[in-house]
């Protein structure tokens, strides 16, 4: 049997800490809290510390002199962390037109699950979904909480080019697509909004641990909101969200 | 005074790079930077740059050049016959380069990308802290004909004797160095045995995000949940392909990661071309 947390080296420069594979927001909540309390400790060493779904993973900005002292030294900080605070969240209401224009799969999707094209769409704009990581694309958010009623396979072949905001699923997994880009999953939809900018740091408003809710719109309001992503006037709908 | 570098012809695939962007992977951003990260240091060491000044990174084809105004160069890592208007020059020097004077690369002696500095190094846009050009975050992902680069003119100068620095044997080594990888333990020892007793050759897909490898590795292992992977993480897909990520590679990833290259190793495999053999050899 493996021990959890393992802390390993991951080449010269990083350090990977892996808790039980699984996809839940408490273990969510606890890497999140361990990623403050690390940050803390190595603030002189300026680090950066990525989380996934069970793991995180400590990038050094030079390579690490003595691995086993410093893995060590992680062990007894993971050890004696006392996670007990919730970290703030916030909910982000993301605009999604689910028009055929864009929609480019519901028909198929529509037939295969046996749902009308509204049941679709109140299953999936209805849940609060949960940021677990930006990853795969900058922009890309990995998103738990697809109703299962929804989930479906990847197209056969995948499109050679998805357009920027398209709005799909992929087994049990829905997200945006941040840029134009090859993809398998189903489209049903497109958001005008920009998740990610280059220009600004953090380039990313919403980040690991936030809550996000789709809200359907229809085709003038998604060219509305185009222009005023454009003109760097629009500004998410968001509060605070306590669980 | 700003001066520009004009590209007269681009070659094969050069792109702007620099150490590349650090603390952006929570948000997706791939590290970037130059793939030999050892010629890319000696090419700002020889003309006393910032050790983060852009450098140009050159695939194979070298481009033709022309500067305009005299400033500073070194040419490192693969040896892509250099030459200032037709004059040969040598890599690991640094030469003088006067206005309108043309710098252009010929026949591959070895290696697979070339690093030219020049003095202070290319100023062109810098998004999230770095000037290393990536599809969708600069405006550029390579240089096209036409296409003009600025560097800053004047400054010291210093002979052209500048002592120059051995080629480094890493670039023609066949040896890429590597660490155990979170899965490596998953491996059947049979599979560790032909890991690292047989050579891998680079197929057709290696390019800047990743390098693939036509020889398979028999794979049973089971994909892993999701988790974070870096610039030389070497994953073992479902069909038995190893895929070693590079400098774009994703930041996140699913496929069991069993190697982890060296600084070295990733420097190593860098200078490799297509069809190329190397063997991966346990840290």
């Amino acid at each position: 049997m493996k021990d959890f947390p393992r802390i390993r080296q991951m080449g010269g420069r990083s350090i990977l800490i892996e808790f039980e594979p699984a996809i839940n927001e408490n273990l969510l909540e606890k890497l999140l809290a361990l990623k403050k309390i690390i940050q803390n400790y190595l603030l002189k060493e300026k680090v950066e510390v990525i989380n996934a779904y069970n793991s995180l993973l400590i990038n050094y900005s030079a390579v690490i002199e003595d691995v086993y002292g410093e893995v060590s030294r992680l062990k007894n900080l993971i050890n004696e962390a006392n996670i007990q605070n919730k970290i703030e969240r916030s909910l982000y209401h993301i605009p999604v037109c689910y028009d055929d224009k864009f929609g480019l799969d519901m028909n198929f999707l529509s037939a295969e699950k046996d749902l009308s094209k509204t049941e679709i769409i109140d299953l999936h704009s209805e849940p609060i979904y949960t940021v677990y990581f930006i990853g795969f694309l900058p922009g890309f958010l990995y998103l738990g909480g697809l109703n299962k009623k929804l989930h479906c396979s990847r197209k056969y072949q995948p499109r050679l080019s998805v357009e920027k905001g398209a709005v799909g699923i992929g087994e049990k997994q829905t997200g945006i697509y941040p840029k134009n880009s090859p993809g398998g999953w189903q489209i049903i939809g497109n958001s005008p909004v920009a998740l990610f900018d280059k220009n600004s740091i953090p380039p990313c408003e919403i980040s690991a641990g936030d809550k996000i809710k789709f809200y359907s719109i229809g085709l003038k309001e998604h060219q509305q909101i185009s222009e005023e992503v454009q003109n760097g006037t629009f500004q998410f709908k968001a509060e605070r969200y306590d669980g | 005074m700003m001066a520009e570098m004009e590209v007269l012809h681009p070659g094969l695939f050069s792109s702007i790079q620099d150490l590349g962007r650090f603390g952006f992977m929570e948000y997706g951003v791939p590290v970037s930077g130059a793939m030999d990260s050892n010629a890319f240091r000696v090419a700002n060491l020889l003309l006393k740059n910032p050790k983060d000044a852009a450098v140009l990174e050159i695939t194979q084809m070298g481009p033709r050049l022309s500067f305009s105004e005299e400033t500073q160069i070194a040419v490192t890592g693969a040896h892509l016959s250099p030459a200032i208007n037709g004059q040969p020059i040598e890599n690991n020097k640094a030469y003088t380069i006067f206005k309108d004077q043309i710098l252009s690369f010929r026949k591959r002696i070895y290696g697979c990308r070339s690093y030219l500095a020049v003095k202070g190094g290319f100023r062109s846009e810098k998004v999230l802290n770095s000037r290393s050009w990536y599809d969708g975050l600069t405006g550029y992902l390579k240089i096209e004909k036409g296409m003009k680069i600025p560097y800053e003119s004047g400054g010291d100068s210093f002979p052209d004797n500048y002592s120059g620095i051995k080629t480094p044997d890493y670039i023609n080594s066949k040896i890429v160095e590597a660490f155990q990888g979170p899965e490596f333990e998953n491996l059947s020892e049979a599979q560790r045995r032909r890991l690292f007793n047989d050579e891998f050759s680079l197929d057709q897909n290696n390019n800047r995000m990743g390098i693939q490898f036509g020889e398979l590795l028999e794979n049973s292992l089971e994909p892993i949940l999701t988790g974070p992977v870096l610039p030389g993480t070497v994953q073992l897909t479902p069909s038995g392909k190893l895929i070693a990520l590079m400098r774009d590679g994703q930041t996140t990833g699913g496929y069991p990661r069993i190697l982890q290259l060296s600084e070295n190793g990733l420097n190593t495999l860098a200078q490799k071309v297509t069809g190329e053999k190397i063997r991966f050899d346990l840290l």
